[in-house]
């Protein structure tokens, strides 16, 4: 029991590394809002783009998500970090992570949209259509509605898996709560850093947990 | 009496199948055409052909003498013109009943906020449903939702409305509710076009019946000429089946 607390609950390593995981905490939250915001809202245009847009538009739509949902983010970080510069697009490790996951998101989200949007039944567009409804204007008043309390629990697994890649962050040096803890773990030989890593993104992803069960219930309604 | 809505060779395929095969129809302002025919003989087509959810491959469709089938038309201006109202109802599910008949007037017809609500008072008031204006849809029963479409129909006030089985997917119960008011729109001089089989209605209450089969218009006539003194043997076979 000595070795344990030794090795993950040193109170000198954990006083003198706090500060730099704190740091980590603002980083890793930061990413993690701006990802989810813009994959979801990206992924939702994409949807609406598909569900309205013409052929030449709706392919490439398909071709994307396809494509980002099967690559292993990992391999999507280390070409936009160390392949881009060579054709003259310079990121920072920081703006490359934002990117890539808001892509990746999109990409799932803006399936996850699409599957809603097609299990609205076809009288409801019909129904607004007979109204004098446009086509954009059905879209977002009376199918979106609908689609988005269908999307509302995929998305929001997917939201929380997507945010939990920023991680992955930490193999090309941004400053994120992982990247903090390993280094702290480097330099002082002693793991705690890495347990003290693992209760921040608890206390982060926990309550998004248990808020996308929340919005899962608050969204629910009877059916027709 | 001018014509509300016309129909003039209208053919439409789907695939191989001739759903419909060159109909001429002509609807009078004010009148009740009922359209009757065996299943698959192109009635609700037909119907879905008036208001373009279905383009026609040949043929115009023309609405108070103007072809709204042809190129140059705004189609989403000529829809508000004429209702529809569907077998499934299909009211929206996230709104509640005011919601429902409110959409399109503030969408589509621009209107304020409380002068929409005032109109969609009006129409709920009209089909017996004042004070059901806040209850989504799941918490009606299928005779008070399709008087909910009915009032969403009638609030854009248009010239025509469409009605596609509208008495189909109730219970039997609740047929009576739907059909007085239809019957008061009829009173009130509204054009309507139904797709029904509820022959006792259409005897009371059409002033022209349209018997269809194979995606033509075999005979037509008022409802006395039509149920009692059937020319065709199709007519009579259908009459005769239906009354089974």
């Amino acid at each position: 029991m000595g070795d344990f607390s030794d090795a993950f609950l040193n109170a000198r390593v954990l006083a003198r590394y706090a500060p730099d995981i704190l740091q980590g905490v603002w980083v890793t939250l930061a990413l993690s809002v701006l990802i989810v915001l813009s994959g979801t809202l990206l992924g939702l245009a994409l949807a609406a783009l598909r569900a309205l847009g013409p052929l030449p538009l709706r392919l490439p739509v398909i071709a994307f998500a396809d494509i980002f949902r099967a690559l292993p983010p990992l391999v999507l970080i280390l070409i936009a970090y160390f392949g881009l510069p060579s054709v003259g697009v310079f990121m920072s490790s920081f703006t490359v992570l934002f990117v890539v996951l808001t892509l990746v998101l999109a990409a799932f989200a803006e399936e996850i949209f699409w599957a809603g949007i097609t299990s609205v039944p076809k009288g409801q567009w019909e129904a607004a259509r007979s109204t004098g409804l446009s086509s954009a204007q059905t879209l977002v008043w009376v199918v979106l509605p609908q689609a988005v309390r269908l999307a509302i629990p995929p998305l929001t697994n997917r939201a929380i898996a997507v945010t939990k890649m920023t991680a992955l962050g930490t193999v090309i040096g941004v400053s994120d709560i992982l990247n903090q803890a390993t280094t702290a773990q480097s330099f002082s030989g002693n793991a705690s850093p890495l347990l003290l890593a693992a209760v921040a993104y608890i206390a982060i992803f926990l309550p998004l947990v248990v808020l996308s069960r929340w919005l899962e219930t608050r969204f629910a309604w009877r059916r027709v | 009496m001018s014509n509300a809505l016309e129909l003039a060779g209208v053919t439409k395929r789907f695939g191989d199948f001739r759903a419909l095969d060159g109909v001429d129809l002509r609807v009078r302002t004010g009148e009740l055409v009922f359209l009757i025919g065996p299943s698959g003989s192109g009635k609700s087509t037909l119907l879905r052909c008036c208001n373009l959810l279905e383009c026609p491959d040949q043929g115009a469709v023309l609405l108070e003498g103007r072809n709204i089938a042809g190129p140059g038309i705004d189609l989403d201006a000529t829809r508000r013109r004429i209702g529809m109202v569907f077998q499934a109802f299909n009211l929206y599910p996230h709104l509640d009943a005011l919601g429902n008949v409110t959409l399109a007037l503030r969408k589509v017809l621009r209107l304020p906020r409380a002068e929409a609500e005032a109109r969609g008072h009006a129409a709920l008031t009209r089909v017996g449903l004042a004070d059901k204006a806040r209850n989504r849809p799941a918490e009606l029963s299928g005779g008070q939702q399709q008087r909910v479409a009915i009032a969403r129909s009638m609030a854009l006030e248009p010239q025509v409305m469409l009605f596609d089985e509208p008495t189909s997917a109730l219970d039997p119960e609740l047929v009576g509710e739907v059909l007085s008011v239809m019957r008061e729109l009829r009173a009130d001089g509204m054009t309507m076009i139904v797709v029904s089989h509820e022959m006792r209605f259409a005897r009371e209450a059409a002033d022209r019946v349209v018997f269809m089969d194979s995606g033509r218009i075999v005979e037509e006539g008022t409802p006395e000429a039509l149920f009692s003194a059937p020319r065709s043997e199709r007519l009579r076979s259908f009459l005769a089946r239906v009354a089974a």
